[in-house]
């Protein structure tokens, strides 16, 4: 249906023109959503579900930061073993003994196909199927071991990649210096590696702060709470969200200032490059 | 034996994936000699330096470093393959500079000199930094120990790497191209370090295409080409008075696209 001169008339509205109709009709949807929400929401009901004063006084009284200091804790001693499991994975990944390779290779696949839920409904059975069995410094070692399994799975492929981002020169040069294998692996390899891997590593880590909250499954008592089993406890007690709430603020008050790290990370290695 | 030269390599060949790179090579240096590989890309002579001190696996042939068969334990007529640490201690008694520095990025210059005399032959950190010191100050970098990799110029990194290989006390420094990756002007300041030690004394073996310093402080310039070396003899008759017809066309290639 359009003339010759229609097309013409089209090909002459210029692409600034066209980008700044684009972003008022974008304002414009915006506009209209936002009033849609204050108009019809009951804001006194959301506030008194999700956000009642009393309820958040309540929270921190009941100890909100004993949970974070928990979650800290769990998220922490499991990054640690991830670190260690995973480093050992990678190495094993990387190795020239086929068995090992294939070993590493099935464990990662196996957890990091699996949903880290599973792992936790399996230990949490765990004393039941194996009667008197007990892992040591309950209940960290049990949150710390299955937190760990799930993540040394991840984090190896990271530290894997990383290991082959170091340049063959630098294996070389450790080479001619004399230094054994083992010695430049640990001393020039490894090193760079993990400075390589930072901040997907920091990633994992935030990950792995939001892994925690699948403590609850395991079941441990109320003094090993963390933000989530604490939240939802006390949201129970209260038939009321704002303890849940909290919580969620507090996950925040861990990740937010790990995700402006990443960022750093990542600024200064695109930097140095 | 002890009338044998330093470096004695006889029939060394080598091949990746079944294009043979070294068809034979013989070599002999003497201690204290410099000995300069010219030759095109591609001629083999990098190869055969890593050879020597097992960067690379030789397919045939034997070097021996001062007596020591390199990579091998020779028991009746066969060869063992020397175990990875033995290798490394073997290693140990030849430095190596590389096209590209290799220096260690995550440690400052005197911490890549110490790395190796600390953590290889187990020397107090206080004995290492001592001689480090001593070794930046001769390469003309005594200012800028506490310097990152990064923070130094290719020429400054060329010559911590150069003081690195030399905290090792090697008996012998094989140097791969170390100006090829430096701009025009740093390489006179590589090339002026090499020149001291080659007047000092140190047994070194060079592949370079820096041909004036070749003429002037080689005692032996080796032409190779194709995997086989094609003259051998002082700088004077090698680079002066070429015999062979691929080391004349080399010469007069190099020459024409350095004017």
């Amino acid at each position: 249906m359009t003339s010759p001169a229609d097309t013409v008339v089209r090909k002459g509205l210029s692409p600034r023109k066209r980008a700044q109709r684009s972003r008022l009709i974008q304002y414009a949807i915006l506009i209209a959503l936002v009033l849609f929400a204050l108009f019809s929401a009951n804001w006194g009901q959301i506030g008194s579900v999700f956000f009642k004063p009393e309820f958040i006084k309540a929270t921190f009284q009941d100890g909100v930061l004993q949970a974070l200091v928990k979650t800290v804790e769990y998220t922490a001693g499991a990054f640690v073993i991830g670190l260690a499991g995973g480093t050992l994975l990678a190495l094993m990944r990387l190795s020239s003994v086929g068995p090992y390779r294939w070993i590493a290779t099935a464990y990662i696949e196996f957890f990091r196909g699996l949903p880290a839920i599973v792992v936790f409904i399996a230990f949490s059975l765990l004393p039941l199927a194996f009667e008197g069995m007990t892992i040591p410094f309950d209940p960290y070692g049990v949150v710390w071991l299955a937190l760990g399994i799930v993540a040394s799975a991840y984090m190896a492929e990271v530290i894997r990649a990383g290991i082959q981002a170091v340049p063959k020169g630098q294996i070389e040069a450790a080479r001619s210096l004399g230094m054994s294998p083992g010695l430049a692996l640990r001393k020039i390899v490894l090193p760079q590696a993990f400075r390589i891997v930072l901040a997907p590593l920091t990633n994992d880590l935030i990950l792995l702060v939001k892994d925690s909250s699948l403590v609850f499954i395991i079941g441990v008592a109320a003094t090993g709470y963390e933000l989530t089993g604490f939240g939802r406890d006390l949201a129970n007690t209260y038939s009321n969200l704002t303890p849940i709430v909290v919580c969620g603020f507090c996950y925040l008050i861990i990740t937010l200032p790990l995700g402006i790290l990443v960022r750093r990370l990542e600024a200064r290695a695109e930097k140095s490059r | 034996m002890t009338d044998r030269p330093l470096v004695h390599a006889v029939n060394v060949t080598k091949s990746f994936h079944h294009n043979e790179v070294l068809k034979g090579i013989d070599l002999d240096v003497e201690a204290g000699q410099v000995v300069c590989l010219l030759g095109p890309s591609g001629s083999g002579k990098t190869t055969f330096l890593r050879c020597i001190n097992q960067l690379e696996t030789i397919d045939g042939g034997r070097i021996w470093v001062d007596g020591d068969l390199m990579g091998y334990a020779e028991r009746g007529d066969k060869l063992y393959r020397l175990k990875d640490k033995e290798i490394a201690a073997q290693r140990r008694e030849i430095g190596m500079v590389f096209q590209r520095f290799n220096l260690f990025p995550h440690m400052t210059a005197i911490d890549n000199v110490i790395e190796a005399p600390v953590q290889v032959k187990g020397e107090s950190k206080k004995v290492a930094r001592e001689r480090a010191q001593a070794l930046l100050d001769r390469v003309g970098l005594g200012d800028r120990t506490a310097a990152y990799p990064a923070q130094l110029s290719g020429g400054q990194q060329q010559r911590v790497a150069i003081a690195r290989a030399l905290a090792m006390q090697p008996k012998l420094m094989l140097f791969d191209e170390p100006t090829s990756a430096l701009d025009p002007e740093l390489v006179g300041e590589v090339l002026a370090v090499m020149r001291e030690l080659a007047d000092d004394g140190t047994t070194m073996i060079v592949v370079t295409h820096e041909m004036s310093f070749a003429r002037e402080v080689a005692d032996t310039v080796v032409f190779m080409d194709a995997g086989v070396v094609v003259e051998a003899g002082p700088p004077a008759d090698v680079i002066g008075n070429p015999q062979h017809q691929r080391t004349k066309s080399f010469l007069s290639r190099l020459r024409s696209e350095h004017s």
